[in-house]
């Protein structure tokens, strides 16, 4: 067993190096010039000239993918054209803001949708079981930038509860745990738990009630054990896919917050995406790309590697 | 292949109320979004600015106005041919694209297959909203752009699922049966194998409808996608976004829009499912 | 059929040619050890198998499961590659320079499966399954489901009622007998039936298998029945092959080896059937010891780890498949029987009582 979890480890190498190359050849799909965030368009040749060499620019292919990746690996990100700054120091700072929320949001799905789906799985059929199940639709149905958008204007403008914008009450730090600054979570988070819910929900409901089917349940029941007793061997048999999913989940948020994070002007990765973006700033685009993408990968891996851990039946291919 | 299975699978379907309540919504949306330019009351893309952000119910603008003062009514109507295409169109070219290439993969197996998949797990190791965004941000805004990232995105997704699908069926009694009787690889392919491979594909691919949408109106959300003035609802919500405090209910509606017609998409899908499984 | 004269059926080689003949076969899989550096371990799963079939005749195939009968099927009929050995169709080398071209081969030879239902596609209806093969060789679609029909007709499933049905619309003994058709409808001259009633009732069982009698007559075709059902090999077959682990331990016509069996497996294997008569009961188990590793398997005899008779002489050399005594169609590879093989019981052969098989013991 050892040794499927060392090839899976092995494995994730060359994911990750592909990653990088993907990463990199992506910003070049794009048409125009890299410079034009800094160069105005009819800067004089040499200008141009002298600030690709700055950058590299003039350099053939495989040589600038080369040296990216090297300057990588020892982390350095390069500067943002925009801004000047080190890209690493930004990106840390967003991944910092948005893995706070992605947790708080993945928390509070997958409880809520633990809740949900464990009761009704439980009332299979019932009246609850359906109203569970129409959750877990809207869950993922619902555009959850468009949520942000309606639980602001109930919570901010309608009733003036929660502020509608950014992290904190001071718009230079980032998010810390603390009574200040949970007010400016709230919304965002909610929003985004509303994916991992309807995701969970779904899971655990088909889980409960197949589990519940099964002959051992019987076996327990008939062994005289009571109600609780019997809930919790199916929470142990249930625990190992909701954790996967749930580990997923954190890096899929991760990864697809950008959405809300424009919604709500979230310091995060993802509003960092954006601005990168717009400023068709290639080296930040490139280096926030890169970490969540670096971070989705090892999420995967540990999920991968913890689930034989905790279900000795499963041993994930 | 034969035409008995999917009319059963339909007739499976028919029976679905569910299923068919949420058929019936879509084909009332993509009728209203094909007669739009018959039924709808004012042009989309002109408004009085004297007029702008008018509430619900306001005279002559049964669904208010816009930030630009231009029939919400009419921008929706619009509105849904581009976002229903935005659904519809990039997951048809996945699935297209994914089953062959996915057949491919699935019945050649061996050093191709290997190249193929593991290939494809670099793409799968992008969460999808992010490849989305990043591919849409490197081609830039534009309605073609945003489809063709789309694509890409699914493309992998359907390749997974048909391969998988195909290596199962390539290993079964009939098909070396067919391949003891001389037939020739594409031959078996069509007529073997297509048809059993198909169905969950197809349920598959039908689940990604709804996220093709959310997805696609969000890059326009982003000013990834659609440019204005197209009217497509997700470029309506943000456009909108700076007068929910003015008219909060107008900005909410295109939004609305995309909830319900997605939610329809689901039913569909889990309906499509049901059926299928039923078949099997 | 209009078709042009069919050479690809035609009897080349004469009455006295073996329609198929097999030399020195031999397939090893290697094993996945998971490690990339150390030397990769082979399956021997098919190890240097020879044998003929005459023209008319029935070869049965027997061994446990695991002794190789499927992939030396399997090997027969192309769909796998062999690693070495030789195919001689009624004369002509198969897939050779100047021989049998392999599509014509296939025209010539073809095999039903042991599963009915996974051997036909559940998507094509009964004539749909059986039109295949002859489109495939060029016959017209109108043509291809007259002769499926006809097909349907003789293996006595009416037309009329089962060429539009799936194959979950069948029961299983309908569905080989579909498979049959299938299998006739390119007019082969050799049938292989791989474990083709294993899967059936019975009663059902019986049916076929004298619906293979009758096509057998009337088509002149030969087959090859590998079974794991000793009862039904002896109904069916003319020469008996036994193998186990890979490798042909005897073979002979099917009276010699049924009565006086001449391999200590052989003999075990028969034994192992309970006999009807409570006058003769089975005084030992039949095998002893454990059947040994298929990968990469020691030198020397296979059997002996479970043979009561192992001696010296079996672990160092393999025996060879030679020709016993008095009957030279009769080959068994046991050191026992082969005179100055050096085994001690080499020249006299330890007594056998025939046990029920011989006697009635088949449905």
């Amino acid at each position: 067993m050892l040794f499927f979890l060392l090839k899976r480890v092995v494995y994730a190498v060359p994911i990750a190096l592909g990653v990088t190359l993907l990463t990199f050849l992506l910003v070049y799909l794009a048409p125009g010039d890299a410079l034009n965030a800094i160069a105005p368009a009819d800067a004089p040749a040499e200008v141009i000239a002298a600030l690709k060499h700055t950058y590299g620019l003039d350099r053939p292919l495989p040589v600038q993918y080369g040296l990216w990746l090297a300057r990588a690996m020892h982390g350095d990100l390069g500067n943002s054209i925009a801004s000047g700054r080190a890209v690493r120091a930004e990106v840390l700072a967003a991944v910092g803001n948005t893995l706070k929320l992605a947790l708080l949001a993945a928390g509070a799905g997958v409880l809520g949708g633990c809740l949900l789906g464990a009761v009704a799985g439980l009332r299979s059929g019932s009246a609850l079981d359906r109203l569970a199940t129409l959750l877990s639709l809207v869950g993922v149905s619902i555009p959850h930038y468009w949520l942000g958008m309606v639980l602001t204007i109930v919570f901010s403008i309608a009733l003036p509860w929660l502020p509608a914008f950014g992290a904190g009450p001071d718009s230079a730090g980032g998010w810390v745990l603390d009574a200040a600054h949970l007010r400016y979570a709230l919304l965002p988070a909610a929003t985004m738990a509303v994916i991992p819910m309807g995701i969970v929900t779904r899971t655990v409901r088909a889980l409960v009630s197949d589990t519940l089917g099964r002959e051992f349940v019987l076996a327990l029941r008939a062994r005289g054990l009571g109600e609780f007793a019997v809930f919790c061997h199916v929470a142990r048999n249930v625990a190992p896919t909701v954790l996967a999913v749930g580990g997923l989940q954190v890096g899929y948020l991760m990864g697809g917050s950008i959405l809300v994070e424009t919604v709500f002007a979230w310091p995060g990765t993802g509003f960092l995406l954006n601005t990168a973006i717009f400023q068709r700033d290639m080296p930040l685009l490139q280096g926030t790309i890169l970490v969540l993408c670096l971070f989705f990968v090892a999420l995967n891996l540990l999920v991968d590697l913890l689930q034989p851990l905790l279900d000795p039946r499963m041993v994930r291919r | 292949m034969n035409s008995s299975y999917w009319n059963k699978v339909a007739q499976a379907l028919r029976r679905d109320p569910v299923a068919m309540a949420a058929a019936a919504l879509l084909a009332l949306l993509l009728l209203a979004a094909w007669a739009a330019p018959w039924i709808a009351p004012a042009d989309p893309y002109h408004g009085s600015m004297l007029h702008r952000l008018q509430p619900l119910g306001a005279t002559g603008h049964w669904l208010g106005t816009d930030e630009l003062g231009r029939d919400m009514l009419s921008r929706l109507l619009y509105g849904a041919r581009l976002s229903l295409l935005i659904g519809v169109v990039p997951v048809a070219a996945a699935f297209v694209l994914g089953t062959v290439i996915g057949l491919f993969a699935g019945y050649v197996g061996g050093a191709a297959n290997t190249l193929i998949m593991r290939t494809l797990d670099v793409f799968y190791a992008f969460p999808s909203v992010l490849l989305a965004v990043a591919i849409a941000g490197a081609l830039g805004p534009g309605l073609s752009n945003s489809l063709l990232a789309l694509t890409l995105v699914f493309v992998p997704q359907v390749v997974r699922v048909a391969e998988s699908v195909t290596t199962q069926v390539r290993n079964l009694d009939y098909v070396e049966a067919a391949r003891m009787s001389g037939a020739g690889s594409l031959r078996i392919l069509r007529e073997q194998i297509l048809g059993n491979v198909l169905g969950p594909i197809f349920v598959y691919a039908t689940g990604l409808l709804s996220v093709s949408m959310i997805l696609g109106s969000g890059l326009s959300f982003l000013g990834l996608g659609v440019k204005p003035p197209e009217p497509e609802w997700g470029l309506m919500l943000n456009t909108l976004r700076s007068a929910i405090y003015l008219n909060p209910w107008i900005a909410a509606l295109p939004g609305a829009m995309i909830f319900f017609t997605s939610i329809a998409f689901n039913l569909l899908a889990d309906g499509v499912r049901s059926a299928l499984e039923l078949r099997a | 059929m209009n078709t042009p004269p069919d050479t690809v059926h035609q009897d080349r080689g004469g009455p006295a040619q073996p329609l198929l003949q097999v030399h020195k076969l031999k397939k090893y899989f290697p094993v996945r050890t998971g490690g990339w550096l150390r030397q990769p371990s082979y399956v021997h799963a098919v190890d240097e198998v020879s044998f003929s079939v005459a023209k008319g005749q029935t070869l049965g195939i027997v061994g446990e499961s695991g002794c190789g009968k499927s992939t030396t099927a399997r090997l027969v009929a192309r769909l796998l590659p062999p690693d070495s050995g030789k195919l001689v169709f009624d004369g002509e080398g198969v897939a050779e320079f100047r021989g049998l071209a392999l599509r014509d081969f296939r025209r010539n030879l073809q095999m039903v499966f042991q599963d009915s239902y996974a051997s036909l596609n559940p998507r094509l209806t009964a004539a749909q399954s059986i039109a295949f093969g002859p489109r495939v060789h060029g016959v017209t679609a109108h043509a291809a489901q007259q002769l499926a029909e006809s097909l349907l007709a003789r293996v006595g499933l009416e037309p009329r009622q089962f060429a539009a049905r799936y194959p979950h619309e069948l029961s299983g003994g309908q569905r080989q007998r579909v498979n049959i058709a299938r299998a006739l409808a390119f007019d082969p001259r050799l049938l292989i039936l791989d474990e083709a009633v294993a899967a059936l009732d019975k009663s059902v069982q019986a049916q076929v298998l004298n619906l293979l009698q009758e096509l057998k007559a009337e088509r002149a075709l030969t087959y090859l029945f590998i079974s794991h059902d000793l009862h039904v090999v002896h109904y069916l077959s003319d020469q008996v092959m036994v193998m186990y682990l890979g490798q042909v331990v005897e073979i002979g016509p099917v009276r010699r080896i049924y009565d006086t069996p001449q391999h200590p497996y052989t003999r075990a294997l028969l034994s192992a059937t309970p006999s009807l008569d409570p006058a003769r009961r089975t005084l030992q188990p039949p095998l002893q010891g454990d059947p040994p590793n298929p990968i990469d398997p020691a030198p020397g005899c296979r059997f002996r780890t479970r043979c009561a008779h192992a001696q010296a002489v079996c672990q160092e050399r393999a025996p060879e498949l030679l020709p016993c005594g008095d009957a030279p169609s009769h080959q068994v590879a046991c050191h026992m029987q082969q005179p100055g093989s050096g085994d001690s019981q080499a020249v006299a052969v330890p007594e056998f009582v025939p046990m029920a098989l011989a006697t009635g013991g088949h449905a």
